[in-house]
């Protein structure tokens, strides 16, 4: 019930009464989810859904910070380690 | 785009697991307490790649789980009130309340619907106006936004055939009473990833400096995980405390403003029993005296709540990290997931189905108990 997914919007969804929704991708499934607590995610951007709803916004560039960090510090004690 | 494979890649996994193993010098114990990060923990075998000595503890991270039985108990009165759909989770509907569950009420002829929305009960409720359309609101801050905009939409569209009963929970007042008890025995805690992209790292940033620990906001995959637990280890090697975030990709340190907002003004924060936790303080939801039209508790009249009876299964002392599941002596036994003793073992997030669906389904008699 908990288990929050990242989807990709495939598509807004025409809805004049109400907040935006957007038609979502999930590994080949697709869903309709609010945007009220995203206003401004874009077609082609990653959301994390939860319940019906958008949660949150995947950002590239700290996704890449973060794997770079963790890589490097990995790299560190590699190059730490005695030969 | 940076995508769930990139976060699983087994190189930087293993780099992850040498960095760890060189890092400690002494035995942790952490903390999760999000029923997705012990599912990834035990899925992928993260906790047999740390170190002798530190330790991971499940904490109450499973909404359903720790949904009072007496909330279940009104739900399935709800359900077999003629004229009336109740909806809810599916993992909701087969959590016994003190005799039965929701299935059972269906099976009694109640009209029981699985939904994964709040929203859809909504549209249910514009579908069959003849109906009253309750859904019964569980879970963390994560999910206490959806409920906040179907009730907040059913007010503004003048849906009136739609009710919730309120069992929502808050995290961080529950990660403070297990700090509190004086069995704890957690060093640091990883932080559940999708509560803090809702509510942002305040309360718990408070948390740490009153408690003097690390929390590290951490994510779903097995390198989030490994990194959210070297960054605590970190801490604690260090005699640091304070809050890291180890999933910025998705969390900010502000969170999800709009939906802050409309969970402040559909809710008002009361205290509130958690199963096998007891009465924690502010730690829950229920609906705000502007949105009471839509309470369901008023608009059936159900009068005061009754308090949780006593139970013989151990999921409390699980939900506090007390014990692992399979040092539960009915584990595996006379509790399975088809025979289930306790909601921990019900649920797909549940701390004692993960270990079952993952680990086999015998007692560990061997390890001591703490």
């Amino acid at each position: 019930m908990c288990l929050a997914v990242p989807g990709q919007i495939q598509s807004l969804v025409e809805s004049p009464d109400g907040p935006s929704t957007a038609r979502v991708i999930f590994g080949g499934m697709t869903m309709d989810v609010s945007l009220a607590f995203t206003p401004e995610a874009k077609v082609g951007d990653y959301v994390i859904v939860h319940a019906g709803c958008a949660i949150a916004m995947l950002h590239e560039a700290e996704a890449l910070e973060t794997l770079e960090a963790f890589r490097a510090l990995g790299e560190g004690l590699a190059r730490a380690e005695p030969s | 785009m940076t995508t769930s494979r990139d976060f699983r890649q087994p190189a930087l996994v293993k780099h992850l697991t040498e960095a760890i193993a060189q890092r400690v010098t002494r035995p942790w114990t952490l903390m999760e307490v999000c029923g997705g990060q012990t599912h990834s923990l035990l899925r992928y075998g993260i906790d047999r790649l740390l170190p002798p000595g530190v330790e991971l503890l499940h904490g109450p991270g499973c909404p359903v789980c720790v949904t009072p039985s007496e909330g279940i108990d009104r739900a399935i009165a709800l359900a077999l009130t003629p004229k009336t759909i109740m909806t809810s989770f599916g993992d909701m509907l087969r959590v016994r309340g003190s005799t039965t569950d929701l299935l059972s009420a269906r099976a009694q002829g109640g009209d029981v619907r699985a939904l994964l929305s709040p929203l859809d009960a909504l549209r249910i409720a514009e579908e069959h106006p003849e109906k009253d359309v309750v859904f019964f609101a569980v879970g963390f801050e994560t999910t206490a936004p959806s409920t906040a905009i179907a009730v907040s939409e059913a007010k503004r569209r003048k849906i009136h055939n739609f009710s919730l009963l309120v069992r929502h929970v808050r995290v961080a007042p529950a990660m403070e009473a297990l700090l509190l008890d004086p069995l704890a025995r957690m060093d640091g805690f990883l932080a559940a990833g999708h509560v803090a992209t809702v509510m942002g790292t305040q309360a718990i940033d408070q948390l740490a400096n009153r408690h003097q620990i690390p929390i590290v906001v951490t994510g779903f995959e097995p390198i989030d995980l490994l990194g959210g637990i070297y960054q605590c280890l970190s801490y604690l090697e260090e005699g640091r405390y304070g809050v890291s975030n180890a999933y910025p990709r998705a969390v900010k340190e502000e969170g999800n403003i709009p939906a802050q907002t409309l969970i402040k003004e559909v809710f008002d924060v009361i205290d509130l029993p958690w199963r096998g936790l007891g009465l924690i303080p502010a730690g829950g939801y229920r609906l705000s005296p502007r949105y009471r039209d839509y309470d369901a508790e008023i608009r059936f009249s159900l009068g005061p709540a009754k308090e949780d009876a006593e139970s013989a299964c151990r999921s409390g002392d699980v939900l506090r990290g007390i014990i692992k599941p399979d040092l539960c002596p009915a584990f595996g036994t006379s509790c399975t997931p088809e025979h289930p003793l306790g909601a921990t073992m019900v649920s797909g997030e549940g701390a004692c189905a993960a270990y079952f669906h993952y680990r086999g389904s015998s007692p560990a008699p061997t390890r001591a108990s703490s």
